[in-house]
């Protein structure tokens, strides 16, 4: 039986391409970039080439771009990065309610350390109200830091609208795109961020490799210090490899996006679709219309999203679930919650997300799965039972 | 992360279902603080004859009440009062440690059963009518970090020692 994965906002198989400069780096190139010598200057070539790479896939300069240790690295930096710079200005931070993990706790550290938070509360679709940033402004206010996409339900938010906002208002803008970055197309520049975190295992790169984009003159503290690598902006020896292998997974996201994103399209609808013919009693998360094209968040009445999740695996099918049992914290998802769901239905939610790799006959599985391993555990369930009852 | 045993009892659940002349039922936790564990007994000279399970949760509280169902069956109302969350975990070869409050609901499910049998025997409660346990969080004054054991007030979203999230068990 052959197994399907659609977990790729976990991680995504590597492009066929990153393997190939990935190897070739392993094989040739040991240098330390930092060496003037011809086995450095190899490395700091291969740099400089996965540097363009990386910031022609965002629109912006080379020298714009840090390379990071992955998506939490590059939203630590942004983070407390601004906050460290910019001590003497203010202490107070704009953020909303839905933000990935790693900016909660950055925030959850400065608040330790006397700076305000304001966390703007989302509809019920995961959209915060560029006005309420707007209104959430005090001369205190030394960063902005909103997603460009939620990881969980995949809605998009207005980022060109608030970012206008900051910049009228002289305010550090970060947009923490690890979900989008490599899926849909991104433009530093129309966008007018500050700054802008991403990662490359969202889009067929590897693990463990990511970037930060600091907008130039974009005051920014180092989040690792020691020597002079990345502008000064990222200390330490890199990692060239993974970088490279970044550098490849953006120029192929550059060069195979469109194709990728009318595909992913396709793909959600005919899961949409098929799930809802169906299955009775499901829900589907996110915008309707401004939303990531290779997510479907849906939640299943009655039922614990692990135990689905781990039937489908038992069926060769690998999907995400964001019901508390499985997060480690034991805590419903915050993100579903802070769209006004109940803790009962956030349980069930399971999370699928699309790659490049995918075909319809994927979707086609897991649609014939789904039904029965639903039904499984809606019969094993008492709250399904009274359901039927009333 | 489960031993094969939970893996087991969770893919194949034994005694799943409800029975519908029940002698005894019992109700433990509620969907909306994340498990719901409903126990039916058929008692025969205060021998649990039959006993079935439903459950709303993760795969161990599913296995939970499975291997809780297989441990009590044929046993005395006396002796099924004795099994313990531990007697069930430790049958189960281990809970990840996140993962233990689910074999508590399980244990408390069975004894809240036995109990509604005694009361409808007792005619404290009427036939039918089950018994419920909501299982709402105690609070307390403080607690441990599981991660680095430093104290941490009772309340706490995360350890002041070490930042980890402090679960709560519900």
């Amino acid at each position: 039986m052959s197994v399907v994965y659609l977990d790729n906002y976990a991680a995504t198989p590597l492009h066929p391409k990153v393997k190939e400069a990935m190897h070739h780096i392993v094989d040739e190139v040991f240098g330390n970039p930092s060496s003037d010598h011809r086995f450095g200057q190899a490395a700091a070539e291969a740099l400089d080439t996965a540097r363009r790479q990386t910031a022609n896939l965002l629109g912006a300069e080379p020298e714009e771009i840090v390379f990071t240790s992955g998506g939490t690295e590059s939203v630590n930096h942004a983070i407390k990065g601004v906050a460290f710079s910019q001590r003497d200005k203010g202490r107070h931070i704009i953020t909303t309610n839905i933000e990935h993990k790693s900016v909660l706790n950055c925030l959850r550290t400065l608040r330790l350390l006397d700076y305000q938070i304001t966390s703007l509360d989302v509809d019920e679709y995961g959209l915060v109200d560029p006005a309420a940033v707007e209104k959430a402004i005090t001369d205190q206010t030394v960063l902005i830091t909103i997603q460009l996409a939620n990881n969980e339900i995949g809605t998009i938010q207005p980022i060109a609208d608030i970012a206008k906002i900051a910049r009228r208002k002289k305010v550090v803008f970060h947009t923490d795109a690890v979900a989008a970055a490599g899926i849909i197309p991104i433009d530093v520049k129309a966008l007018d961020v500050d700054l802008l975190s991403l990662a490359a295992n969202q889009f067929n790169g590897p693990n463990g490799v990511g970037a930060l984009y600091v907008r130039r003159g974009t005051p920014i503290w180092p989040l690792l210090e020691g020597g002079v690598q990345e502008n000064r902006k990222r200390a330490g020896t890199e990692n060239v490899v993974g970088i490279v292998g970044l550098g490849m997974a953006a120029e192929m996201a550059w060069l195979e996006g469109h194709d990728r994103l009318e595909k992913f399209r396709t793909l959600r609808q005919k899961l949409i679709d098929g799930l809802k013919a169906r299955i009775p009693h499901l829900k589907f998360n996110g915008h309707p219309t401004q939303v990531l094209p290779h997510l479907v968040s849906v939640s299943v009445e009655f039922i614990e999203g692990e135990g689905l999740m781990l039937l489908l695996d038992e069926e060769g099918i690998c999907v995400a679930t964001r019901s508390a049992c499985a997060s480690g914290s034991l805590r419903a998802s915050h993100v579903l919650i802070g769209t006004g769901m109940d803790f009962a239905l956030a349980q069930g939610t399971l999370l699928i997300t699309f790659g490049r790799d995918n075909t319809e006959a994927d979707v086609d599985r897991l649609l014939e799965a789904m039904p029965r391993v639903v039904q499984t555990l809606r019969d094993m369930s008492p709250i399904y039972q009274k359901e039927r009852r009333a | 992360m489960y031993s094969p045993t939970v893996l087991d009892h969770f893919k194949n659940p034994r005694n799943v279902g409800e029975i519908a002349d029940a002698d005894g039922v019992g109700e433990v936790g509620n969907p909306v603080c994340g498990d719901m564990i409903n126990v039916y007994l058929k008692v025969k000279d205060d021998v649990i004859e039959d006993i079935k399970f439903k459950t709303f949760g993760c795969g161990a509280a599913i296995a939970v009440s499975s291997m809780l169902t297989e441990l009590a069956k044929g046993k005395t109302l006396d002796e099924a009062m004795k099994i313990t969350n531990k007697d069930v975990a430790e049958a189960l070869e281990g809970l990840p440690k996140n993962k233990l409050h689910c074999s508590n609901l399980g244990a408390d499910a069975l004894h809240a059963a036995i109990k509604n049998y005694r009361d409808r025997q007792a005619q404290k409660t009427a036939a039918g009518e089950a018994e419920r346990v909501p299982h709402i969080p105690e609070k307390v004054d403080a607690c441990y970090c599981p991660y680095c054991d430093m104290e941490n007030k009772g309340q706490a979203e995360f350890c002041v020692s070490c930042g980890a999230d402090l679960p709560h068990e519900h």
